[in-house]
């Protein structure tokens, strides 16, 4: 058999900001290191965040602090997230920013000199570094830049630079191998040229991103196909929170080939409002009781808030993204959307034209040449779009580790930061704090192995076999086909808003499916052949829309990025259980369980006031915070 | 550790596609256009400089201004020099032409005009240019273009002289102030457009500021950066329209000159 | 609203190939990335075309379209007459792996070429304080997706193979320039970029300029202000004296 093989000590999967972060973290604790992905080096859907990246660094309003912005971050995930992942990420956010200026990012300025910090919904104060609108590209270009001045220093060093870190572009990983219960390497292909490769490496992080091209109306790239999910998955880690999808409030709608594209939350925290048909500022009627304090009731109040936040409260543009998500939604089942099926989003009538292009540029070069509208003349029509996963691999906070010995995953694909709602902002500093600490924890699990596990011959075989299946079959089932038949499955029944027939209908037609991609043929050769790529990401794509579905079917509420139309309420009790994905690893099982998340520490809870709390704590829970407060406050 | 990377022979040839370029519109226009207005500036330019009549009165022709030879009649003369004397018998214009010549052969515009229309390197974007080998820039005779800032303190000079002569042109024909003519529009017309060309020239720029890395720190260059940068962002208009006002007003005041021209508000 | 389009494709492999015609169905608001979607779904599933995003911001589609470098994802269909026959083709300059895709490992190679941002030593992270006015240049050329079709168009390598190993090409000569314009970048970098990566080849025809898909003005923000830059280093002996007498580090 005949495949090309590479020896590496961490096999980083995915180059999008958390496996740059993650390779370069354990490059610099001298492991060799890989990155393989499915694109060009540079290309990942993390160039697509426009917003910026939270950290609370205090640039802009030195009240700010991580307290603030930990406390933010659980507001926003109602309190379903891994609060140590919430506090860790709330505590280094800053440095990894700062970092990232050191290794040459250019983020826009204050009057001071420091790095500028944005407001965006869901943070109390002004928090997000950014560069215009297009962080997301200013954060990757700057992770490659630090990955080829390393690839510099090596060659320097050993006379290659691609002696201790190396990218493996346009390479798809299809397998995980093990030995015994722990990571053994991978096994992919080249996207180019359709051969085969193994990478034996006893520590594998996954660092994939999402799974929105499981849906049709979606602001995801082509490569989220879910692929660390279901690797994760298949090599027996769990997944967990799999039903809480973020849609994000503002897509275009129009012209349907772009439909799904993402308009920035800038827009708003710049001053952006939504109107609907009848020209009133909805959202707001939406304000949910929990956040009612937060937000002003007056359009004069919320208007003077961009020039004075001190004495007054956010307009509800700014709620967290599910909140918005689902008023605009409403809207427009109420027959009160915007011609093409949306609502207005308009900044034309906020601020002078000069004014949005400058601090809005790309979204105005992206109406301009994709819809043929302009920005700083007429609203735009946006409505919600398949944003990002909540849910991922099940992963210890501190080192990204799964259950997997050698498994470890950064970035959207683990699960349990975010909770039920991310914030908008917290993705990028998420991807940088835990992109770096699974590096770390990668190399520091390389360091205690006694012994390299090794793949055995089968399971490549086995890889392999799995991965040709599609090019062999002849007559079969056309991928595209089940891949749009997938995503339609998934929108329209385990959507935005879900109740209990329509995600078991959806079961039901997943399972059939799964059936139909088992039998997906893919003619032409091995040589760049999309149709054969999409067959082989259908499986990845089918088990994580299954693992959503189940997930989805079983939580019997309504939180963050899980809306049931037929239990619209939160509730206590459902906060503290996790719900945990696993499969098989053939695949064709999987099933979901309860787990209990383990309760906040004290000195984390007492960062909250009592009522507060209330509204989210089971009475049990709430008579622990009073012992735990009573304890702190005599101390 | 056993290493083999995937080296696919046929990957390093480029798509074989025979013709020159796809492009279906007419990218032949422009270079087309570029080369003929250019040719005529430089016919008429050749003709302009062996003309004698460039003194109309109170108007000096721009091509023959300075005027730095005994040959000049006193009224063509900057402040009434003549420093290169009798001994010089060419036509005057030669002993300038250079310098805006220069500067105009140097600048990073018509650099790309000509060497896209005359040179055809390349002809237009994504057609392919006719040549075997290419160097560019990196050696002689072409790494001279370097020099363009020197011509740059020349051409401003001449621009300078240009408005002065251009603020002559208020007098009448008895050297009396308050005159204005067509002449005089024409001239102060040109004289703000070669001036816009000139102090819009990219060499400017870097000169004002755009060597620096602290604008903050140099607040009163920064803001000259900031007018010629927006000079210099229209430097292909400006360098068009001044070498056609430049051609109007010199034919213009040779017409006046020569009494072809000759009427009351000339 | 929909009607059926002529499309001419590049199809082929390692070069060898031809141009394969094909009818196919467009809707409202279609771009030609779309277009080539639904051939790769009802008519050539195997149709290699390399993209991402399909917004323009990661730089992957690039592709000729009647001959000229576009990104498919941002060339509406509406741009063309009904009855047009849209010619679809790979970047000419570098070499195809099959159909549309090519291989443009020459441009990564550059960029490691391109020695990386060198701060000063005692800067600690946190503590850099820069001014907007002084990093709005820089962020210009940083709004590069890297879809590298200033280099496709670039005659210098699009026309003569042999300079590619002289030549960086506008995208990484741009990259020179924003970090010789850094704040904090101590590293000198006038003499390689004639001497190393071949500034002099660039003879400031624009066409990098004119495909650029961000607008970034490349030949009037960084090629020209880095030659004028080297000028001040190699070609102006006034500034190379003031250096002397006056020690100035150069602003």
């Amino acid at each position: 058999m005949e495949i090309e093989r590479h020896e590496y000590d961490v096999v980083v999967i995915g180059a999008g900001g958390a496996g740059l972060r993650a390779a370069i973290e354990a490059r610099q604790q001298g492991k060799r290191t890989a990155i393989v992905c499915k694109s060009l080096f540079g290309k990942a859907h993390t160039v697509m965040a426009e917003g910026g990246a939270a950290a609370a660094m205090g640039n802009v309003n030195p009240d700010d602090n991580w307290m603030v912005h930990f406390r933010d971050t659980m507001r926003g995930g109602k309190f379903l997230n891994n609060w140590r992942m919430a506090e860790l990420h709330a505590k280094e956010a800053p440095d990894r920013v700062w970092e990232l200026e050191a290794w040459g990012a250019l983020f826009d300025r204050t009057k001071d000199g420091k790095i500028s910090q944005r407001n965006f919904g869901g943070h109390e104060y002004p928090r997000l570094a950014h560069v215009g609108d297009r962080t997301g590209l200013e954060l990757i270009r700057t992770l490659q830049q630090r990955v080829v001045a390393l690839q510099q220093e090596d060659e320097k060093l050993h006379g290659d630079p691609e002696a201790y870190i190396k990218v493996f572009a346009e390479c798809t990983v299809t397998r995980l191998l093990k030995e015994g219960g722990a990571i053994a390497g991978a096994f992919g292909y080249w996207r180019e040229t359709g051969k085969f490769v193994l990478f034996d490496a006893p520590a594998v992080v996954l660092a994939t991103g999402g799974i929105g091209k499981s849906y049709v109306v979606t602001s995801n790239s082509w490569e989220y196909t879910g692929d660390g999910h279901a690797l994760a998955l298949l090599a027996g880690a769990e997944l967990i929170n799999m039903e809480f999808i973020q849609f994000h409030p503002t897509g275009m709608v129009w012209p349907p080939s772009v439909r799904g594209i993402l308009v920035t939350e800038s827009v708003r925290g710049d001053g952006g409002v939504l109107r609907n048909s009848e020209g009133r500022r909805f959202m707001f009627d939406y304000v949910p009781d929990v956040f009612k304090d937060k937000y002003a009731t007056t359009e004069e109040e919320a208007d003077r808030w961009y020039t004075d936040q001190a004495n007054n409260r956010r307009p509800p543009e700014l709620l967290p993204r599910d909140e918005v998500a689902r008023a605009i939604n409403a809207e427009v089942k109420a027959g009160r959307g915007s011609p093409q099926g949306g609502v207005f989003l308009d900044v034309s009538t906020r601020l002078p034209a000069a004014e949005i292009v400058k601090r809005l540029p790309s979204m105005h070069h992206q109406f301009k040449e994709l819809a043929d509208v302009d920005i700083t003349r007429e609203p735009m029509q946006v409505g919600p779009t398949c944003h990002y996963i909540m849910g991922g691999v099940e992963v210890d906070a501190d080192t990204g580790a799964a259950s997997v010995p050698g498994l470890f995953a950064a970035g959207e694909v683990s699960g349990g930061m975010h909770g039920s709602n991310r914030l908008g902002g917290n993705s990028l500093s998420d991807l940088l704090v835990f992109g770096r600490r699974a590096g770390a924890g990668a190399a520091a699990y390389v360091n205690g192995l006694a012994k390299r596990p090794a793949a055995s011959e089968e399971s490549i075989r086995d890889a392999r076999d799995e991965a040709l299946a599609p090019l062999e079959r002849s007559g079969g089932e056309n991928p595209y086909e089940v891949h749009h038949e997938l995503q339609r499955t998934m929108n329209e029944l385990v959507g935005i808003i879900r109740k209990a027939e329509e995600v078991s209908e959806a079961l039901e037609a997943v399972e059939k499916l799964k059936e139909r991609s088992k039998n997906t043929a893919s003619p032409g050769g091995r040589i760049y052949n999309p149709g054969w790529h999409l067959a082989l990401d259908l499986r990845n794509m089918l088990l994580v829309s299954e693992c959503v579905a189940r997930a989805a079917l079983l939580r019997e509420e309504s939180r963050g990025g899980h809306t049931r139309d037929d239990y619209p309420k939160m509730s206590p009790e459902w906060r503290r259980r996790l719900l945990v994905c696993s499969a098989t690893p053939d695949g064709a099982t999987v099933s979901v369980e309860e787990k209990i998340q383990p309760s906040m520490r004290a000195d984390l809870l007492v960062l909250f006031d009592r009522p507060e709390l209330s509204k989210y704590l089971t009475e049990d829970e709430l008579a622990e915070y009073d012992a735990v407060d009573g304890a702190v406050k005599e101390a | 550790m056993t290493q083999t990377t995937a080296e696919n022979p046929a990957r390093k040839q480029r798509a074989q596609i025979k013709v020159r370029t796809l492009r279906t519109d007419r990218w032949w226009l422009a270079p087309a256009l570029t080369f003929t207005g250019l040719m005529a500036f430089l016919v008429y330019g050749f003709w302009a400089i062996f003309d004698q009549s460039y003194l109309a009165g109170q108007y000096i022709a721009p091509f023959a201004s300075p005027c730095l030879a005994t040959s000049c009649p006193e009224g063509a003369r900057l402040f009434g020099l003549a420093p290169f004397g009798d001994w010089y018998t060419l036509p005057p214009g030669l002993l300038i032409l250079g310098l805006p010549g220069g500067f105009r052969l140097t600048c990073y515009y018509y650099r790309k005009s000509y060497y896209r229309s005359f040179w055809l390197s390349p002809p237009a974007c994504s057609v392919a240019e006719p040549h075997g080998k290419y160097t560019g820039e990196t050696r002689l005779p072409l790494i001279i273009q370097n020099i363009h800032r020197y011509f740059f303190y020349f051409a401003a000079i001449i621009g300078l002289i240009l408005t002065y002569d251009a603020v002559l042109a208020f007098r009448d024909k008895d050297g009396n102030w308050g005159h204005v003519g067509l002449g005089t529009i024409i001239l102060v017309v040109n004289a703000i457009l070669i001036l816009a060309y000139t102090f819009g020239c990219h060499s400017c720029r870097h000169i004002t500021a755009g060597r620096l890395n602290h604008f903050s720190k140099h607040p009163i260059r920064y803001k000259a950066w900031t007018f010629v940068s927006k000079l210099n962002a229209k430097h292909q208009q400006f360098a068009w329209a001044s070498m056609f006002s430049v051609m109007i007003a010199d034919l213009y005041v040779r017409l006046v000159a020569k009494g072809i021209i000759n009427f009351p508000f000339a | 609203m929909g009607y059926k389009a002529k499309f001419r494709v590049w199809r082929g492999e390692g070069g060898e190939g031809r141009l394969e015609d094909f009818t196919v169905e467009v809707n409202e608001g279609e771009v030609v990335l779309d277009v080539i979607h639904r051939l790769q779904a009802t008519q050539a599933p195997d149709l290699a075309v390399r993209w991402n995003c399909k917004a323009g911001k990661c730089g992957s589609c690039s592709m000729e379209i009647n001959g000229k470098p576009r990104l498919g994802c941002m060339t509406r269909m509406s741009t063309f007459e009904e009855t047009e026959t849209i010619t679809v083709t790979p970047m000419r300059t570098f070499p195809v792996i099959k159909d549309l895709v090519t291989d443009v490992s020459f441009n990564y190679q550059k960029a490691r070429e391109i020695p990386s941002f060198t701060p000063p030593k005692d800067v600690k992270p946190g503590e850099y304080r820069m001014q907007q006015i002084d990093v709005e240049r820089s962020q210009e050329f940083r709004k590069c997706i890297e879809c590298f079709m200033c280099n496709n168009v670039c005659h210098v390598i699009r026309d003569h193979d042999e300079n590619k190993p002289a030549f960086a090409g506008p995208r990484f000569l741009m990259r020179i320039a924003e970090l010789d314009m850094h704040p904090y970048d101590v590293a000198d970098r006038k003499d390689s970029a004639q001497n190393e990566h071949g500034l002099g080849y660039c003879n400031i025809t624009k066409c990098c300029t004119e495909v650029c898909p961000e607008h970034i003005k490349i030949t009037d923000n960084a090629l020209i202000p880095m030659k004028e830059r080297v000028v001040d280093r190699k070609y102006d002996p006034l500034v190379w004296l003031g250096n002397k007498i006056f020690k100035r580090s150069g602003g």
